[in-house]
């Protein structure tokens, strides 16, 4: 049972996918049966959270082989930080298919389909341990998210899924094309058994392909229409989960495999996403709308995430995956909560909207609660988390620590704009008497999930503690070895499969000059 | 005394698909001529299905006996798995195309003609495939050429299917003399005829040998329809009757690149520095042609005769890798492929007997909601074609790019990714005019009445379907299989 839980987080939705497709059964049945099997994969995912032991690397692992003569096998297995992504996407799912029974869609068998295709696609993607097999989740992502935003989505959703496709997928062919050459260079596209490489352009393949998908600056052209255009749910499924798949690529892959290119292109990248976090967030506080305040600091926090990966030390990818999940919640929650106000105003503009807290204390409650965790108010998840990440990025330079600080000052900016501009202000004038406060439904969706980012504020150590095995993670000595990555490479292979016991590494030991401040 | 003729010995097993199909053609023959015409679509048809069948069975028989290649008949033909995969695959499409013809309207006068013209064809395919010298290649490529230019203009009703017809035989003839050409300067500058012989023979530096090369190389392009070699392509495509499109896009495809293949390996190894280069600028200009001119069109027929250019650049890359990676990679994209292509073409058959009208973007709109099915296959047959995962195609494409770099040539292999990018935009088009655009929208009116129901053609489009989609899964048998066959070419 143990060796399949990922299998079945991955499979059980796929297969739910094709009984929508399948079976012609009536609209609310194929919601009430896709809710149902969300709220299945969740029990999975507590499963495994329940017989997950922390204090080790890879777990549940299982593998089969593909196709044997290009040494590409069907591996997964779930580390730490997988574990709490996975269960990030189940949850932000279950939501996002909870919301879409409430609201109604067009057309339920091939939407509710479409939504459970994505779960087993993203679970996928986090768990995958082959480079092949994490280029087909990552594709497979892809797939449902064009039709579901192609289909179901705003008057310009047909240049918004094409801008959409044709960036990502010239990412994603440019990382297949990095995954070819790193997997017949090494002999095999096995994430666990493959040593590090220090070729500059595969990296560069992997970063341009994470950076178009998470969106970093300045490829995120395709963000806003998208963000837009699609469904609330399914912009919350993108900015909550999908990006995160970027973002995970560019830990497990990008960073660990490459630690000489990470060392060597630290800085441009750590400059550009800095450069994101300001960007997107005066982007964010000069958006005329809801979704666009939510789609912009999302930008921005994809940016600020970045940061604490390519710091390179504990503190940072510590910080990175609380960062990601707590963003995941809180983005998912905000686009849930544009799309409740959308429903009832039918615009998300801020000059016509406003003076929706009287009368509506559910509403402006949630929205209040959201909007504070998201401008990482001290003693808030996201305060832990950003605090981690600057503190991380801090030891590289003291500069980036400054620039995502003044970043905090301009989420507090956009944050309280948004929660103004709509809650209060003269009333506006899209909001009339019969737009109601949050009814019962979307309470059950969007309570969940707030409580979900208070439990996080509570012990965000549930996560920063929890996601990589030991004190000191075996990724950063690969990245702090790379005077000698050639020497240590099957060495380092098997201290990334079993990381434990790594010398501890002082911070910023890796530039020699990240640690020394004036 | 008598004179006696010295005969070969002839090993019927190998002959035994070709045999097969031209026993069901006979009999496709006689139904034309002595049953009564109501009679005809349902007899020839079947006989015709029969052929196929039994040809693929013999096909795998032949394929299981055959560990090492052998030379037949006097060394005119070869048997090997490299021709029984091919002519499985031929059979394969030849079966799928059955089942999208038999709903095809189409004169009782010569229906059963046709069906004897489809495996005549096939016939000639997988004789082709087996051939080992100069001759043979002629006449397989001839007897196969002769039965599809007479197919093509089979609908005489049809103005386009006669101007079809014709443009194919015209620029189709010009193809077949130039390798004959070449040929003629390979035979004069070897003294031989049989390809392993030519190997042996062949001098690199004979300006005549290479320019028969060269003149051979290029007579197989024009039926593989890779540019420059393309432009009888979209007309073709687009004016003969769609069943017959589907099998040409297909069969026709698959034997012209194998046959490629093997007529290089075997014939031209010593030259490799040569044509591996000459292959990879085909290739090159086959993508961006192809591409390109997709991008531009409006007829989806059309469209899809141009994304078969650019796909054969696409298979022309593991060929110009010139390793068994690419040879193993080409055979197992042919799988996917083939059945992508016919049934993609028979979803456009579904939608043009439906409207009465050519298909195009525009009158696409709305069939995904309107047919599931056909809808849902047509978009993975589409993903198929562009490599995307949890088809076939993505492994091929995988492969081919795979053999590129293994090559060392990664320029190769960016080629082929800009390419596959600039292809979605008229692969993901298809889904686009079927899925997020509405009827209403458009203003077309309703045609009224539920469309019609064609167990034949959906059974082609799911077993299409089952195919694309299991290839990606049972990469592992197939790739062993694909390896099998090319043992034949050392590398």
């Amino acid at each position: 049972m143990a060796a399949w839980i990922v299998t079945i987080l991955i499979f059980l939705p796929v297969a739910g996918a094709l009984a929508c497709f399948v079976f012609p059964v009536g609209g609310q049945y194929v919601a009430a049966f896709a809710a149902l099997v969300a709220f299945v994969e969740i029990g999975f995912w507590i499963d495994a959270l329940a017989r997950f032991d922390f204090s080790k690397g890879l777990q549940f692992e299982q593998q089969a082989s593909w196709f044997k003569d290009l040494n590409v096998s069907y591996h997964v297995g779930m580390y730490g930080f997988s574990l709490w992504l996975v269960g990030l996407t189940v949850v932000v799912m279950a939501t996002a298919i909870m919301y879409a029974l409430v609201a109604g869609r067009d057309r339920p068998r091939a939407y509710y389909g479409l939504m459970l295709m994505l779960v087993g696609a993203v679970v996928g993607v986090f768990t995958s341990q082959d480079l092949v097999l994490f280029y087909v989740m990552f594709e497979a992502m892809l797939i449902p998210l064009y039709v579901l935003v192609g289909v179901w989505g705003g008057a310009g959703r047909l240049g918004a899924t094409f801008k959409f496709v044709v960036y990502t997928m010239a990412g994603s062919l440019l990382m297949l094309v990095a995954i070819i050459a790193f997997g017949l260079t090494a002999g095999t596209f096995d994430l666990v058994n493959s040593g590090p490489s220090s070729s500059s352009w595969i990296f560069l393949g992997f970063a341009v392909a994470f950076a178009v998908k998470a969106p970093l600056f300045p490829f995120h052209g395709w963000l806003p229409d998208a963000y837009r255009e699609a469904p609330p749910e399914v912009s919350a499924v993108l900015s909550g989960i999908v990006s995160k798949a970027a973002a995970y690529g560019f830990l497990r892959i990008a960073i660990v495999k490459f630690p000489g290119p990470t060392h060597d292109f630290r800085t441009p990248i750590l400059i550009l996403a800095a450069a994101g976090l300001v960007y997107g967030s005066v982007l964010a506080f000069r958006a005329p709308d809801v979704r666009g305040v939510i789609a912009y600091s999302s930008l921005a926090q994809m940016g600020l995430i970045t940061l604490g990966l390519f710091a390179a030390n504990n503190l940072g990818f510590d910080g990175a995956v609380l960062q990601m999940v707590n963003h995941g919640l809180i983005s998912a929650t905000l686009f849930l909560l544009a799309g409740a106000i959308e429903r009832r105003t039918a615009t998300g503009e801020f000059v016509l909207l406003g003076g929706m807290a009287r009368g509506r204390p559910a509403l402006a409650t949630l929205l209040m609660i959201t909007g504070v965790i998201a401008l990482a108010v001290p003693g808030s998840s996201a305060f832990a988390g950003e605090f981690l990440v600057l503190a991380g990025v801090f030891q590289q330079h003291w500069l980036y620590g400054v620039v995502g600080a003044v970043a905090i000052v301009l989420a507090a900016m956009y944050m309280l704009r948004l929660i103004s501009g709509v809650l209060h202000r003269d009333v506006g004038s899209a909001v009339s008497d019969a737009a109601r406060d949050l009814v019962p439904g979307e309470l059950a969706i969007l309570v969940p999930l707030v409580a979900c980012l208070i439990a996080l504020s509570v012990w965000p150590a549930a996560i920063s503690d929890h996601s990589f095995p030991s004190a000191t993670l075996a990724i950063t000595s690969n990245v702090s070895s790379t005077s000698n990555a050639s020497s240590n490479a099957t060495n380092s292979t098997s201290t990334y499969h079993r990381p434990v016991g790594t010398p501890a590494v002082p911070h910023g030991s890796m530039t020699g000059e990240g640690g020394n401040l004036p | 005394v008598t004179a006696s003729i010295q005969t070969p010995h002839i090993d019927w097993l190998t002959l035994s698909p070709e045999l097969s199909l031209l026993a069901a053609g006979a009999l496709c023959l006689l139904v034309a001529v002595l049953t009564p015409p109501s009679w005809r679509r349902g007899l020839g048809a079947f006989f015709a299905l029969a052929g196929f069948v039994t040809a693929a069975i013999f096909a795998g028989v032949v394929f299981h006996r055959s560990v090492d290649p052998s030379l037949q008949v006097g060394d005119a033909i070869v048997r090997d798995r490299l021709g029984m995969f091919g002519a499985f695959i031929v059979c394969g499409s030849g079966i799928l195309a059955l089942f999208t013809s038999y709903g095809h309207r189409m004169r009782k006068e010569y229906v059963a003609e046709y069906y004897a013209l489809l495996v005549t064809a096939g016939a000639g395919m997988c004789f082709l495939l087996q051939a080992h010298n100069l001759i043979t290649l002629f006449l397989g490529l001839e007897w196969f050429s002769i039965a599809l230019y007479v197919i093509c203009a089979i609908d005489m009703e049809l103005e386009t299917s006669l101007e079809s017809g014709l443009k194919y035989l015209v620029i189709g003839s010009f193809g077949s003399a130039v390798l004959l050409f070449g040929s003629a300067l390979v035979y004069g500058a070897t003294g031989q005829v049989e390809f392993s012989a030519i190997a042996a023979n062949g001098n690199p530096h004979d300006a005549m040998f290479v320019a028969g090369l060269a003149m051979m190389l290029v007579g197989l392009a024009y039926k593989a329809s890779a540019a420059p070699f393309h432009q009888w392509t979209p007309d073709v495509y687009q004016g003969a009757p769609t069943p017959v499109t589907a099998f040409m896009s297909a069969a026709t495809k698959a034997t012209a690149l194998i046959v490629m293949l093997r007529v290089l390996r075997t014939a031209f190894p010593q030259e490799a520095h040569l044509w591996t280069i000459v292959v990879a600028v085909l290739a090159c200009a086959s993508l961006a042609v192809g591409n390109l001119a997709a991008l531009a069109q409006k007829d989806v027929k059309r469209m899809l005769a141009y994304s078969s250019i650019s796909q054969a650049g696409f298979m022309l890359i593991p060929i110009a890798s010139n390793n068994s990676l690419g040879a193993r990679g080409l055979l197992y994209y042919l799988i996917p492929y083939c059945a992508a292509a016919v049934g993609s073409f028979a979803v456009v058959a579904a939608r043009e007997r439906e409207l009465q009208a050519p298909v195009t973007f525009d009158t696409l709109s709305g069939m995904g909601w309107e047919r599931p099915f056909l809808g849902a296959s047509m978009w993975v047959f589409m993903l198929g074609f562009a490599g995307f995962p949890l088809t076939g195609g993505f492994v091929g494409k995988f492969y081919a790019f795979s053999a590129a770099y293994d090559r060392g040539w990664v320029w190769l292999m960016i080629v082929g990714v800009v390419a596959t990018v600039i292809s979605l935009y008229y692969y993901l088009g298809v889904v686009r005019a079927m899925y997020f655009r509405t009827p209403a929208e458009l203003q077309l009116l309703p045609a009224g009445g539920s469309p019609p129901r064609e167990v034949a053609l959906q059974i082609g489009v799911g077993l299409a379907l089952a195919v694309t989609v299991g290839s990606f899964f049972a990469v592992e048998p197939l790739i062993e299989i694909a390896r099998k066959a090319a043992e034949t070419l050392v590398f």
